[in-house]
């Protein structure tokens, strides 16, 4: 029901740089009432970058404003903190949360309902908060949980909670504010299983048959093309599209944003894992991950394969990794090599030759305020004793500066990563961009085993590619065994031999990556328990 | 253009403005009948004498552990040391060289309790970390008087034990750093070189331990725990590392201090140096959890210029002699400032 009056939103001549590095140039676009507007581009286009100007970020601010007008219902505003854009009608669902870790889901929500309280985020609140009745705080979020369709205990700590859910949360909080007449999401997608997108994409579409219009941010094309009216392409910091989404084919959208052919993922390769020497043996692993409990899992990886571990948000298929390295605590065993490992002991992980990347980027992944030659050098050089100079036998280890960088600009060539240099600050990258550093990091660490969690989330069609394939060659040309953990199936499909798949803690079935679909979905809402593993 | 811009961005504009206005003190100072060498050598001096207690803010803010509200607690290391030089009776250059040698296994020990401690309140060291500077301080104000010290120029002298509250450095350690290599230009100025060196050194070893291994690992331990523990790091015995190295700094720091001042203040004495060098690091640029070796540099040149200079020229002007009062406003006002940058930096 795109209403064609007057917009209700309106950006005009839009430019913005961070200090002479130009992210945006002249960005013009409407938006009317009840419509979704799907903004697509590469990783480093400048779409978080826009949205942020719409809803007034500090760091627009701090880093010189930005040229050209928004229309807000005709009128021209210029907002210089969110709280300005949150009293006129906005909301924001970054791509990076912005939740309080030490409240609950309740609080978390409840709170940004009144925006003019919402500047006193401090020990204030927690009196303010004493004064609420809990039961009827409590109700609400559910209320707004349940828009969602999912099961979130709404009583628990959001700083606990796996990434997942944080993102349930923050869009459950912004689906519950009344007064929202503009909906940013920026990649809300990103971290859920096609699924529960599903979920979340009808419950946009109900918003804006509500009237309220959205600006939808998302790398999975398909989503764009069935739930937005309008899709806007950028490139580059420019618009080159301002198309009707009905018309479109993913692979139309892909061309426009990249500016060349996208090539498709890897090839289906046969690799006879039956064969190869037991790497990895997990026993009756349990996991205490909040959200993401692991029960019992029993996992035998061969040396030199892919092996991919999918299921639905919440069953426990990122408790896997996240136990085994130690970041949780964890129990039962794990032999490596025939060594056990001990358990609990991030160090003793590394130590035997594994790695792990995290699926939460910001929160694990990365040192946020460091260059990006440190974020890839640095677990390299504490764990193996790499891009140092050592001096009188090793009792003196001075930092290899030329090293790092080297290693950091090869990284950024090989994977296209997009920078200034290698001495931005990590948090200054693009989402995606900053998943391609997390990459990075754990190949400088030349494992023998690694373990990556969704390392796709957030990132564009072409660039997914490539890192599929970045994957698939660093393992057959360092015979780097993987284990892949990923939300999206059919990206477990291309580049692994075989994809086990967790329900409610426990391995429910493994299967060969030419099965049909179907059957993984099949095996993924079952509750079959630890079925052995079936030779296929 | 755009390069002007950046280092205004990169050096920060409070720097910019206590510098111009310490700039326009110094400007000001002949007109109104101040001597322009004495005040140049007096701020050096005072950079000299506190610069090493700035640094060491840095080890701890860099393992994330904040600003080293607790220094009181390394100073007092080096009450120790050095007292306890002075019992043993070393004179000259060995007594000050013995005075750090005796703290170093104080600071060590105490350093490690206290990064114990800190360890147990993530989250919330600076306020704990306060608390242990006062009640350290209030505690040895009971020691000093029990420990049996007895040499005749440290205790009081009808009772014969108990230390005095301030006991001179003449004849032991006194000027040992100041008056190495030192140098007068006219009759006014004179350069403490030894102290300078010494300062410099102390620093280049910081600069060069922030460059090692261990020193990188302290520095992610700061900027993201989490990070750091998945890339195999134990954080608590780096963060303990940082604790003892900030305590042993702030003994140095306060030998550093007396050998210049001439007198060891025992007593109430260590419990008003943590802010002046925590504003001081703050002034410079430095924040909760980035700290480096220029923001000190620039911090106590900039403080201790500001506390020297606005005093005396006030003085000057209004033809009063209110330089105690002025003193203490301005640098509680520095300090008051610097405190308001550190929430500003934290965001
Ligand atoms: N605070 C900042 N300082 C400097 N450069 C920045 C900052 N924030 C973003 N950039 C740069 O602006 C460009 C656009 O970033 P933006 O986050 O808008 O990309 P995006 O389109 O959202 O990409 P993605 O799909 O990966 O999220 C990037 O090249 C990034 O490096
Ligand atoms: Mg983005």
């Amino acid at each position: 029901m795109v209403d064609t009056s007057a917009p209700l939103l309106e950006m005009r001549n839009i430019s913005k740089d961070f200090f002479g590095n130009q992210v945006l140039t002249d960005v013009s676009f409407s938006l009317h009432k009840g419509e979704i507007l799907g903004l697509v581009g590469e990783n480093g286009a400048g779409k978080s970058t826009l949205m942020n100007i719409l809803f007034g970020m500090d760091v627009i601010q701090l880093t010189g404003g930005y040229e050209g007008e928004m229309l807000v219902d005709g009128k021209i505003v210029d907002y210089t903190s969110s709280f300005d854009a949150i009293a006129d009608g906005i909301g924001m669902v970054h791509q990076e949360f912005s939740l309080l870790p030490d409240f609950t889901v309740a609080e978390n929500i409840l709170l940004n309902r009144e925006p003019e309280k919402y500047s006193f985020i401090s020990e204030v609140f927690g009196e303010r908060l004493n004064s609420l009745d809990r039961n009827s705080m409590n109700e609400k979020s559910k209320k707004a949980i349940g828009k969602l369709g999912v099961a979130i205990n709404s009583s628990m700590l959001v700083g606990r909670m796996p990434v997942g859910h944080k993102q349930f949360t923050e869009i459950a909080r912004e689906l519950s504010k009344e007064s929202t007449r503009i909906l940013v999401l920026d990649e809300p997608t990103a971290v859920l299983t096609e699924q529960e997108a599903s979920i979340l994409l009808s419950a946009v579409r109900s918003l804006a048959n509500e009237g309220i219009a959205i600006i939808f941010i998302s790398h999975r094309l398909q989503e764009i093309i069935d739930v937005c009216d309008t899709v806007l392409i950028m490139r580059d910091g420019k618009i080159v599209k301002n198309e009707k989404a009905q018309d479109l084919t993913i692979a139309q959208i892909a061309r426009w944003m990249v500016g060349r052919e996208v090539t498709h993922h890897a090839d289906r390769r046969s690799f006879d894992y039956e064969h190869s020497s037991v790497m990895l043996s997990i026993k009756n692993l349990w996991v205490d991950m909040p959200g993401e409990t692991v029960r019992n899992v029993s996992l035998d990886v061969h040396k030199g394969e892919i092996i991919g571990i999918g299921g639905l948000a919440g069953q426990g298929k990122l408790g896997i990794p996240n136990g085994a390295m130690g970041l949780f605590t964890a129990g039962g065993s794990i032999t490596f090599e025939g060594k056990e490992i001990a358990l609990n002991e991030p160090r003793r992980f590394l130590d035997a030759g594994m790695a792990f990347v995290s699926e939460d980027r910001r929160g694990v992944g990365l040192l946020l305020d460091e260059s990006l030659d440190w974020n890839i050098s640095f677990a390299a050089m504490q764990v193996n004793d790499k891009f140092l100079k050592k001096y009188l036998n090793g009792m003196l280890m001075w930092r290899d500066e030329k090293q790092i960088q080297a290693v950091a600009q090869q990284y950024i060539d090989a994977l296209e990563i997009k920078c200034t240099s290698y001495r931005q600050k990590a948090k200054e990258l693009s989402g995606g961009n900053q998943q391609k550093i997390c990459l990075a990091k754990a190949f400088a660490l030349t494992p023998k085993l690694l373990f990556v969690s969704e390392p796709t989330r957030g990132i564009d069609i072409g660039a997914k590619s490539l890192v599929l394939q970045a994957l698939r060659d660093y393992n057959e040309k360092s015979g780097t065994t993987i284990v892949m953990i990923s939300s999206e199936l059919e990206e477990l499909r291309a580049i692994c031999d075989r994809i086990a798949i967790v329900t409610d803690g426990r391995i429910s079935g493994i299967l060969p990556a030419e099965t049909p679909s179907e059957d993984f979905g099949l095996l993924m809402v079952s509750k079959r328990g630890n079925t052995e593993e079936k030779p296929a | 253009m755009t390069k002007i811009k950046q280092f205004i961005h990169s050096f920060g504009w409070p720097r910019i403005i206590i510098g111009l206005f310490l700039l326009s003190l110094f400007i000001i100072a002949p007109f109104v009948g101040i001597n322009v060498s004495t005040s140049l050598s007096d701020t050096i001096v005072r950079f000299g004498m506190n610069g090493i207690m700035v640094l060491a803010m840095v080890p701890m803010i860099h393992s994330g552990c904040g600003l080293n509200f607790g220094l009181p607690l390394g100073i007092i290391a080096g009450l120790l040391g050095g007292t306890l030089s002075i019992e043993f009776n070393f004179v000259g250059n060995v007594s000050f060289l013995m005075a750090i040698l005796l703290s170093t296994p104080f600071a060590v020990i105490l350093g490690w309790g206290y990064g114990k401690l800190l360890n147990r309140v993530k989250g919330s060291e600076m306020m704990i970390a306060t608390y242990v500077g006062f009640s350290s301080v209030a505690f040895m104000c009971i020691m000093w008087l029990l420990l049996p010290y007895n040499h005749p120029s440290m205790v009081w002298g009808y009772a014969g034990t108990g230390l005095r509250t301030t006991i001179s450095t003449e004849g032991y350690y006194w000027h040992v750093l100041s008056n190495f290599l030192k140098f007068g230009i006219g009759d006014h100025f004179t350069f403490p070189t030894g102290m300078i060196l010494f300062f410099a050194l102390i620093a280049f070893l910081m600069w060069a331990f922030l460059h090692t291994k261990k020193g990188t690992a302290m520095t992610a331990v700061g900027s993201n725990p989490v990070f750091a523990r998945a890339s195999g790091i134990n954080i608590d015995k780096i963060r303990t590392l940082s604790v003892i190295m900030s305590t042993w700094l702030g003994a140095i720091g306060i030998l550093v201090y007396q050998q210049s001042f001439g007198f060891i203040q025992l007593y109430m004495g260590p419990f008003y140096m943590a802010l002046p060098a925590v504003s001081a690091i703050l002034i410079g640029g430095a924040s909760v959890n980035k700290a480096t070796i220029l923001n000190v540099v620039v911090g106590t040149l900039l403080f201790q210029g500001i506390l020297t200079m606005t005093p005396s020229v006030m003085n000057s002007i209004i033809h009063t002699d209110m330089s105690e009062v002025i003193r203490i406003i301005v640098s509680n006002g520095m300090i008051l400032y610097a405190l308001t940058r550190k929430s500003e930096a934290t965001r």
